[in-house]
């Protein structure tokens, strides 16, 4: 614990102490400190050493996806020696686990799929997520405003128990924070600052473009050096911004609209129904609690913001169910109950605020460039239609600590722009296809027009009843099946 | 008339046969005489017979042994090749340019590494999961370059040793060390595995990857690396194989169709076939444990380890204990 709580004096020195590394060879160590005695001098020096040497990784953002990574080298037997930086001016991070059980759950949820879970129990994190509030769910509505289609699949389908877990985002980040602080023999030093400026190569070298290392100026004043800098900073990754990195993509002409609300009993399906404005998700969060996450215009959704919370509820309720169109026929031939329509459980109570945030989706065109990677957000943000945001994160956290991992093996320097194509390889084609889908889910829904009405319930049916593709969509929905569509 | 012609082609061709022929068994007499006569011949470099190939930029790793650079042609008892010297010189700056004339090498460079690390895992009963498993291990790598090879040697805890008879490379090398405390503490020398053996140098493992097809006497070259040897420690060679398939691949496929390498880097003649090495390891005392095989997969752009040596090769051996 005070492991990870950065030390101020010693990160001055570090600073000091690297810069000179950096600009001359001379080992004038410790010119300032007492040189009569030649003990304490060596121990000084000594000191400085093990404190001061560039650090292999920094990872910039202490967010989901850049704990899920510090995690994932923490656990692999060739990392877990790694001396790795995070930087974050987030105050959670440097707290030990606060959380209370009792707490209402908060609106800021992701849905975990099976392909995050096992990835969460192999860096060791996700007996600390079951300390905590969530809720696993093995079904799964998806209908639309027509009437038209509808289709439900359930976790038997596929042969697993869960098709995934919903947990609040400060739940798997504290998570996170608790298996890596676990982990005492992993050195890791957080900075509880911001990043500011990025230099890669040093000025003094030659031959910088190839060599070396990363310079990371900080917001307080300190510096650090690093062989490797991760960019996990989120949809406006500063890392990314510094190192050049162009995006494509657009805003949605949507908002999200978040918020906890309470029904009279527990919820154990996650349930989505697309509205011509855009889908509207009931998802459980556990304790008969769920998490609305409802897509609409930007106008409705300051209307929704403003509206009374009784307004809101029965808003919330109309969507679900008669809202917008009829209940889709439940022609149930040849499937048990477990696969005819239903409607979602009542919303009695609205248990937090409301929040509202803009869409968009945005995609790095490089993952990697010279001693700098990104990951999750950083690199892509998706529509949440699918609850896919995160766990490609996580994809990319787990993929990029094993790239690592390979290279170490072989005395790889970390920051080879070679290593870190590998990773891109690995993820940006998953990435893009799924953005892609996801877009297009996105566009078959904004229009209202009965032709493309009757082609999307068509696509419901058969996604409903030809077996085969039902266990493929769940396969790729649940992170199981890295592309969609192979047999 | 069409069969007329085709008969005086045939026989025309049937004449040629015979010289083609005996031009190979000439070459692959040359090679056996150069293989196997014991006879030191005193300095080997052959300027005469190759002529300052012209501007040559070139690739792959540097040949090793020699005096330092070029510019010294004093008459040295070495393996080493001056004219492949003169080539390796030239781009030497390129060396850590990944998408440069040293790409493929970059390319293998994790696949090579891969073989050395679980066999020394092996043989020295290091801990394969550990970071550094070669802690407490002295490794030279003999024909360094640019230190390719000896900087992730490095961080795999070794005490390295790079060697190369090109100057410039040296230099290359240890600029290119300096940016990290782990890399900084190569000892990079310029000078030959015969130099080392004559200063009685010895390693607990000799590593000297894609040297031996540039260099002009690899018999002599396999004795002074088993002289380097220290009894039990191991030997690491890796070479393209003399075969059909690596004329295509190597000479071909990658200097003239992928363009990967500047053409004129490899002369398939002085390649050597794994039989071959095996047999001049022997002499050199040392005995041939594991070979594995380079081959390159186009799809995906990497290499991997295999049972094929048809092409691209690799040789662990270990010095007898007498």
């Amino acid at each position: 614990m005070n492991r990870i709580v950065a030390k101020r004096v010693v990160t001055t020195f570090h600073s000091f102490k690297v810069v000179r590394r950096g600009l001359s060879n001379d080992a004038v160590i410790g010119a300032n400190s007492p040189s009569t005695n030649d003990q304490v001098n060596t121990a000084y020096k000594e000191k400085l050493d093990l404190t001061n040497d560039p650090y292999d990784i920094a990872v910039v953002g202490g967010g989901m996806v850049g704990m899920a990574f510090a995690c994932a080298l923490s656990s692999m037997p060739l990392t877990k020696q790694l001396n790795v930086a995070i930087i974050d001016s987030n105050p959670a991070l440097g707290k030990q686990d606060n959380i209370k059980k009792d707490d209402l759950p908060d609106p800021r949820v992701s849905t975990v799929t099976p392909a995050a879970i096992s990835f969460f129990k192999d860096i060791g994190a996700w007996q600390y997520v079951l300390q905590h509030r969530h809720a696993y769910f093995d079904k799964m509505q998806v209908w639309d405003y027509t009437g038209l289609g509808y289709t439900r699949y359930t976790a038997s389908d596929v042969e697993t128990d869960i098709l995934g877990c919903v947990v609040e985002n400060k739940v798997l980040q504290s998570s996170l924070l608790s298996c890596l602080q676990k982990n005492t023999e992993f050195q890791k030093t957080v900075y509880p600052s911001r990043l500011t400026s990025m230099t890669v190569g040093l000025p003094t070298q030659p031959n910088s473009a190839t060599s070396g290392i990363a310079k990371l100026d900080l917001s307080d004043g300190n510096s650090l050096f690093a062989k490797l800098v991760v960019g996990a900073d989120g949809g406006k990754s500063r890392v990314r911004e510094l190192a050049g990195i162009k995006t494509t993509g657009w805003n949605y002409s949507q908002n999200a609209v978040i918020c906890t609300v309470k029904h009279a009993v527990e919820n154990h399906c996650a349930w989505q129904r697309f509205l011509p404005a855009g889908p509207i998700a009931l998802l459980p969060i556990g304790d008969n609690f769920s998490n609305i996450v409802w897509t609409m215009s930007p106008k409705e959704a300051s209307d929704c913001k403003a509206m009374s919370e009784d307004d809101f509820l029965k808003a919330v309720n109309h969507a679900l169910d008669y809202g917008y169109g009829p209940h889709p026929q439940s022609n149930s031939d040849g499937y048990s109950g477990d696969h005819s329509w239903e409607v979602p459980p009542n919303v009695i109570e609205l248990a937090s605020e409301r929040m509202v945030f803009p869409l968009s989706l945005k995609h790095a065109k490089d993952y990697v460039a010279n001693r700098v990677v990104l990951i999750g957000d950083a690199a892509h943000t998706v529509h949440p239609l699918a609850g896919q945001g995160v766990n490609l994160g996580f994809g990319d956290a787990s993929a990029l600590s094993k790239i690592i991992a390979d290279g170490v093996a072989v005395g790889a320097d970390l920051g080879e722009l070679s290593l870190l194509k590998k990773y891109e390889a690995e993820r940006k084609p998953a990435n893009l296809m799924m953005a892609a889908i996801l877009d297009g889910f996105q566009k078959a829904y904004s229009v209202d027009f009965g032709p493309v009405n009757i082609l999307r319930a068509a696509a419901f049916q058969v996604a409903h009843y030809v077996s085969p593709l039902r266990r493929n969509i769940i396969s790729y929905a649940t992170g199981r099946q890295k592309w969609p569509l192979l047999f | 008339m069409a069969s007329l012609k085709l008969a005086r082609f045939l026989l025309n061709s049937n004449r040629k046969f015979p010289n083609q022929f005996s031009c190979f068994t000439k070459t692959s007499c040359n090679l056996q005489r150069r293989l196997f006569s014991d006879v030191t011949q005193q300095s080997s470099i052959n300027l005469s017979s190759s002529p300052p190939t012209s501007p040559p930029p070139f690739h792959d790793s540097t040949t090793t042994s020699g005096g330092a650079g070029f510019g010294r042609r004093t008459p040295i008892s070495s393996s080493l090749n001056e004219s492949e010297l003169l080539k390796f010189s030239s781009i030497a700056e390129t060396w850590w340019d990944s998408q440069g004339p040293f790409k493929p090498l970059h390319v293998m460079n994790p696949t090579r590494l891969a073989f050395i690390r679980s066999t020394l895992c092996r043989h020295f009963r290091k801990d394969p999961c550990s970071a550094r498993p070669f802690e407490g291990l002295k490794i030279v790598d003999v024909g360094c370059g640019g230190g390719i090879l000896s900087e992730p040697l490095a961080r795999m805890g070794a005490t390295v040793t790079g060697v190369d008879a090109v100057e410039k490379n040296i230099t290359i090398a240890r600029l290119h060390a300096e940016s990290d405390p782990v890399t900084s503490a190569i000892e990079y020398c310029c000078t030959t595995a015969e130099k080392l053996v004559e200063e009685q140098r010895k390693f607990d493992a000799v590593i000297s990857l894609e040297v031996i097809e540039h260099v002009a006497n690899p018999a002599e070259f396999c004795k002074s690396l088993g002289s380097l040897t220290v009894p039990n420690g191991a030997t690491l060679i890796s070479t393209i194989n003399r075969s059909m398939r690596s004329y295509a691949a190597a000479i071909v496929g990658a200097e003239y169709i992928l363009r990967w390498l500047p053409k004129g880097t490899h002369q398939w003649s002085s390649f050597l076939t794994p039989e071959e090495l095996v047999l001049i390891l022997n002499r050199a005392s040392i005995s041939v444990q594991e070979m594995a095989g380079f081959v390159y997969n186009p799809l995906t752009g990497r290499w991997a380890l295999s049972d094929d040596i048809g092409v691209n090769f690799i040789a662990f051996g270990t010095k007898n204990s007498q």
